[in-house]
């Protein structure tokens, strides 16, 4: 959560509250799983570590949240980074959803291309342990155990299909959030 | 030596609003030997493909060539003739007679190619041999289960030493294990020097290969190489979590 709520910041400083809303709009119907106050202890340690820093907004006195964010110089170079990254040995599904929509929303990379290289990395990974379960026994009970792998991994192929399908139309609408 | 090069092939079903480009412009080389994989989603032109580099279908533009001879603009006999001979189908629904044996369905493309029926005979016993189904010979399709019915399938593709085997969502209806049969067979066969093309939206049949070219909308956008590691697998506890 910490990285997302970094490339959040990186499109415009923001209150804590509405770093909350976004995440939460995100998430989709597992938003609601998420507690409030998560934000503002991530944001309390990524201050701490030098990532965010806040200021005082006069502009809206009437809210009880009246801290801004905004990413300092290291917070930008740690979004770019993990926007970068390839998540090995296979994306973390909540993790990998937050950095596309954080990734399209920020306008600092584009989603297919991260779903591109995500698919590079696990069907690279799937070669290989499809590789060695042809190269078990039939009906081996260690083969078993690597069709497992290959099975999952296929599973992940086939949700970054779909990731690949809604964000690349997503693309070609505006103000996508 | 390519078996199969194909250069800036074009397929386009209907015109103006309803223009289709199945296929948009590709060019590819397929050497000898190797086994190859077109991965891409549902409606993205693998099939198109597959037949324009088979001679099943006619390309609106571009050229290809079949062990050094232009296929696009032979004659149709020229064509039905390398369809028996040079290429070996196999499709995801297998396409085998109901009414005949699995040794008949082999035996077919042998005796339809003018080949004696003596020499069929042989030459289905031997390819079912190689298949492990020298046992079912005798049977008919409907009481094979299908990773049997597929590897009949491939047996009938090989029938006439193809130069290049073709195939089209070749373990789209089968179970996992019965995939895992098939993919053994092709992995066999590309030990045997057999040069292969496969279009899947499959990951696992796709990662199977040497090569895996992914194609999105008649086009390929990424090809990469993922054969020549033989070597143990060693990534269990990293993938595993
Ligand atoms: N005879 C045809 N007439 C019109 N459109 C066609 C015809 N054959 C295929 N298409 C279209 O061409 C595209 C590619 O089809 P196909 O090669 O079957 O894709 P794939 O095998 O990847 O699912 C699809 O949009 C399909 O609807
Ligand atoms: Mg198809």
């Amino acid at each position: 959560m910490q990285d997302a709520i970094l490339a959040m910041l990186a499109k415009e400083p923001s209150h804590g509250y509405d770093l909350g809303l976004r995440l939460r709009r995100a998430l989709g119907p597992l938003g609601g799983s998420m507690n409030a106050g998560q934000v503002y202890v991530t944001l309390a340690r990524l201050e701490k570590a030098g990532l965010v820093v806040h200021e005082r907004s006069e502009e809206s006195p009437a809210r009880p949240d009246r801290k801004v964010y905004a990413l300092t110089d290291a917070g930008h170079e740690r979004v770019a980074a993990w926007l970068a990254e390839v998540n090995r040995p296979k994306p973390d599904l909540v993790e990998f959803h937050l950095k596309l929509a954080a990734a399209s929303a920020s306008r600092l990379a584009d989603p297919v291309e991260l779903v591109d290289a995500q698919r590079r990395e696990l069907l690279r990974r799937l070669a290989e342990a499809q590789r060695a379960v042809l190269a078990e026994p039939e009906g081996s009970t260690g083969g078993l155990l690597l069709e497992g792998i290959a099975l999952r991994l296929q599973a992940d192929l086939r949700w970054l299909e779909a990731c690949e399908r809604v964000w690349s139309g997503a693309g070609k609408e505006s103000g996508n959030e | 030596m390519n078996v199969l090069q194909v250069r800036d092939l074009a397929k386009r079903h209907g015109r103006k609003d309803n223009l289709v480009r199945a296929v948009d412009g590709v060019d590819l080389d397929v050497p000898a030997g190797q086994m190859l994989a077109v991965m891409g989603p549902s409606g993205c032109g693998k099939s198109t493909l597959l037949h324009l580099m088979g001679g099943l279908e006619r390309p609106t533009g571009g050229q290809v060539w079949l062990a050094g001879e232009r296929i696009d603009t032979a004659g149709e006999r020229a064509l039905a003739r390398l369809r028996r001979r040079s290429v070996g189908f196999v499709f995801q629904s297998f396409h085998l007679v109901e009414e005949l044996t699995a040794a008949e369905n082999v035996e077919l493309p042998v005796l339809l190619a003018g080949g004696s029926p003596r020499a069929a005979k042989r030459r289905a016993r031997h390819l079912l041999d190689q298949v492990g189904l020298a046992h079912r010979a005798r049977h008919l399709p409907w009481k094979l289960s299908g990773g049997e019915r597929q590897r009949v399938a491939v047996a009938r593709a090989l029938a006439n030493e193809p130069l290049v085997v073709l195939a089209d969502e070749p373990t789209g209806n089968l179970d996992t294990a019965a995939t895992n049969e098939v993919l053994r067979l092709f992995a066999d066969l590309r030990g045997m020097g057999q040069t292969l093309v496969l279009v899947t939206h499959d990951g696992r049949v796709a990662a199977s290969a040497d090569r895996l070219i992914s194609m999105r909308d008649g086009v390929f956008v990424e090809d990469t190489w993922l054969g020549g590691r033989t070597g143990q697998f060693d990534g269990l506890f990293a993938m595993g979590d």
